[in-house]
């Protein structure tokens, strides 16, 4: 309720023509990320904070489309993460003289489909039900991936090297080049959720996701919303799985995208902000952050005492309550949490 | 206001059902409920009710706690399915009338309980009315062109004429949610009103308003018959505001129709005095009404 309260009730502003001034954060953001972060960045920036934190914010951007403003509660993330991924692969792997972009927008596409399949339930199922349900995806495709070898190539340990990033003629080497290669379809993609969040679809995702009777009798296709809600999603989740095993890990293996992934990746939208694209970019900073500032603040408190047993529980626990503390305090997210700070600060110099 | 609207007139609605001579062939009738019959396990909720709704007239349903008003708005809508019966919309009779396809008869409607989208702005609320309508795919309406831009800018004007209308435009870009009750009653009444339908349905729309509330929301009923020619359907507790407001009122009494005619007629029906007005001792202070 004190979200209601505290901040200015306007909406969102979705319906105006974007003025030069919605522009100008985001651009700042993106001359910094692709201008001055590669400058100044260590290795270790790249390969163990960056990486990861691209990947995982474009699957909390998609997942976002799908249940923060379609309602649609999905726990099959890391699937269909895995489906891109494997796909990517597999793409690239057999048929000859096809780009590494058209593979990964063909995984997309796989990825998309199965989504499309597993978002069937939706049809029927909601909440609890729904989500149970694309339990059913998170282990059919880990089970599939893992059983039939043909998807790794029949490679002994199920785990594959990606191959070069090669984009336009142009390859990506390096931590950099893998940076700039991720940023770059994260930047497109996200772009793409932005313009399909102000359109009419994504009205039409908030208006399903409000109140399903009445988006039905005003005459929203709801049948067909939903399952475009998890086409789109399932797409995005699907790069975003690309993007983890070929320029984070380098390796491509079913264990990776396990069900931990699948709730990671929810909890980092309800934490970022459902039903906002920052959000997943907020969320993704924190998830991939947090663990780093744990370990030093634990070595520095308790020093040999922190081990790596006890950093993993202390992460979890710590998460946990993170996630409880959010859920009640702010449940509009980090998102929500930094909007209102700035419309303080912003006040206060109004005032003084 | 008025040049929005007459820019995008009503010719413009073209679909197949509503041609002219469907039009023409349902004549004078908006609406006819012949022998609905409904259920719900052994409670009879509906028995055998007639109902006759004229073009551009204002009926009004009226009847105690469960006497099955709302069911019978469900049934229109398509929500619930008769048992028994048919419903003919503009001519087209229907078994169970096709929730989807409601909008696209002519039929919008609004909610006992409110049923906005509250994470949408008012405008944007206001907007879906018109969705159904929509013919842009996906990838135009990513890029913004050609048809996605057309039919947008269509339904910005259309939405903002409405709630001119309506007098909302001071909170057109408001959560929807976050506005007090009257006035989300009254987005409700816009978002179905956008589309200018043929016949409008509404479940009880002042309820938990106050006087004042009421009687402008009469008038903006009113005047919504007068400028679009719209049926409507009002179902409603409160007896002097319909008495004052519609044309013809039709009395529900544990599931059957006891009265239907003009309010004064209805009004001194000793069946309705009887079974409604007549209000027995402990029921003075209208609880029930």
């Amino acid at each position: 309720m004190s979200v209601l309260l505290d901040t200015p009730a306007s909406a969102p502003n979705l319906s105006r023509t974007p003025s030069l001034k919605t522009w100008v954060w985001p651009l700042i953001v993106l001359v910094v990320a692709f201008g001055l972060v590669p400058a100044f960045g260590t290795s270790y920036l790249f390969e163990g904070i960056l990486l990861p934190f691209l990947a995982l914010s474009l699957a909390g951007v998609g997942l976002n489309l799908l249940t923060g403003y379609a309602g649609q509660v999905s726990l099959g993330s890391a699937a269909f993460m895995a489906v891109g991924a494997f796909a990517c692969f597999n793409f690239n792997l057999r048929v000859d003289g096809l780009p590494l972009f058209g593979s990964i927008i063909l995984a997309g596409l796989t990825a998309a489909a199965v989504g499309l399949v597993f978002g069937l339930p939706s049809l029927r199922l909601r909440g609890f039900y729904l989500a149970v349900s694309t339990l059913a995806a998170q282990f059919f495709v880990q089970w599939a991936l893992t059983k039939f070898s043909w998807f790794s190539n029949e490679s002994a340990s199920g785990v594959i090297d990606a191959p070069a990033l090669t984009l336009f003629g142009f390859t990506f080497e390096g931590a950099v080049g893998r940076y700039y290669f991720a940023l770059t379809i994260v930047t497109l993609l996200t772009f793409l959720a932005y313009r399909l969040v102000v359109s009419e679809v994504g009205r039409n995702f908030i208006a399903v996701r409000d109140n399903e009777t009445a988006a039905r009798i005003i005459g929203i296709p709801v049948l067909r919303t939903k399952l475009f809600a998890f086409a789109i999603s399932s797409f995005i989740i699907g790069v975003a799985g690309v993007l983890w095993a070929f320029a984070y890990l380098r390796t491509v293996e079913p264990a990776g995208f396990n069900l931990d992934r699948s709730f990671q990746i929810l909890f980092l939208i309800i934490i970022g902000g459902l039903a906002t694209i920052r959000g997943a970019f907020y969320g993704a900073a924190l998830i991939v952050v947090f663990p780093l500032i744990l370990s030093r603040l634990g070595a520095l408190v308790f020093g040999d005492l922190f081990d790596s047993g006890v950093l993993d529980m202390a992460q979890r626990i710590v998460l946990g309550a993170l996630i409880i503390l959010f859920l009640i305090l702010e449940p509009d997210g980090l998102a929500a949490l930094f909007a209102r700070i700035r419309e303080k600060i912003r006040g206060g110099f109004l005032r003084s | 206001m008025t040049l929005a609207l007459e820019r995008i007139g009503p010719e413009e609605r073209g679909s197949a059902s509503r041609d002219k001579d469907v039009d023409a062939a349902a004549g004078r009738v908006a609406l006819e409920l012949s022998g609905v019959t409904l259920s719900f396990g052994g409670v009879q909720a509906l028995q055998d009710i007639d109902l006759v709704v004229e073009r551009g007239e204002i009926r009004a349903i009226i009847g105690p706690n469960g006497a099955g008003k709302s069911s019978l708005i469900n049934i229109i809508s398509g929500v619930y399915r008769a048992d028994r019966g048919r419903v003919s919309i503009n001519g087209q009779r229907f078994g169970r009338v096709p929730t989807e396809r409601l909008a696209r008869l002519g039929i919008a409607r609004t909610f006992q309980n409110l049923a906005l989208f509250k994470g949408l702005s008012v405008l944007d609320n206001v907007k879906t009315g018109l969705a159904y309508r929509h013919r842009a795919s996906v990838l135009e309406q990513v890029i913004g062109v050609g048809r996605a831009r057309r039919e947008q800018e269509e339904a910005r004007a259309r939405s903002q004429a409405i709630l001119d209308f309506l007098h909302l435009t001071d909170v057109g870009e408001r959560l929807a949610g976050t506005l007090p009750y009257g006035l989300q009653k009254r987005v409700e009444l816009a978002r179905a009103l956008v589309a200018e339908p043929d016949i409008l349905l509404l479940d009880e729309p002042m309820a938990g308003m106050t006087a004042t509330e009421k009687n402008e929301l009469a008038d903006f009923v009113r005047s919504a018959r007068d400028r679009f020619g719209t049926t409507v359907v009002l179902i409603e507790h409160d007896i002097g505001v319909v008495m004052g407001l519609s044309d013809h009122v039709a009395v529900l009494d544990y599931g059957r129709k006891i009265a239907d005619g003009t309010p004064g007629k209805v009004a001194n029906d000793p069946k309705v005095i009887d079974a409604y007005l007549g209000v027995a001792p402990e029921n003075e202070d209208g609880e029930g009404i």
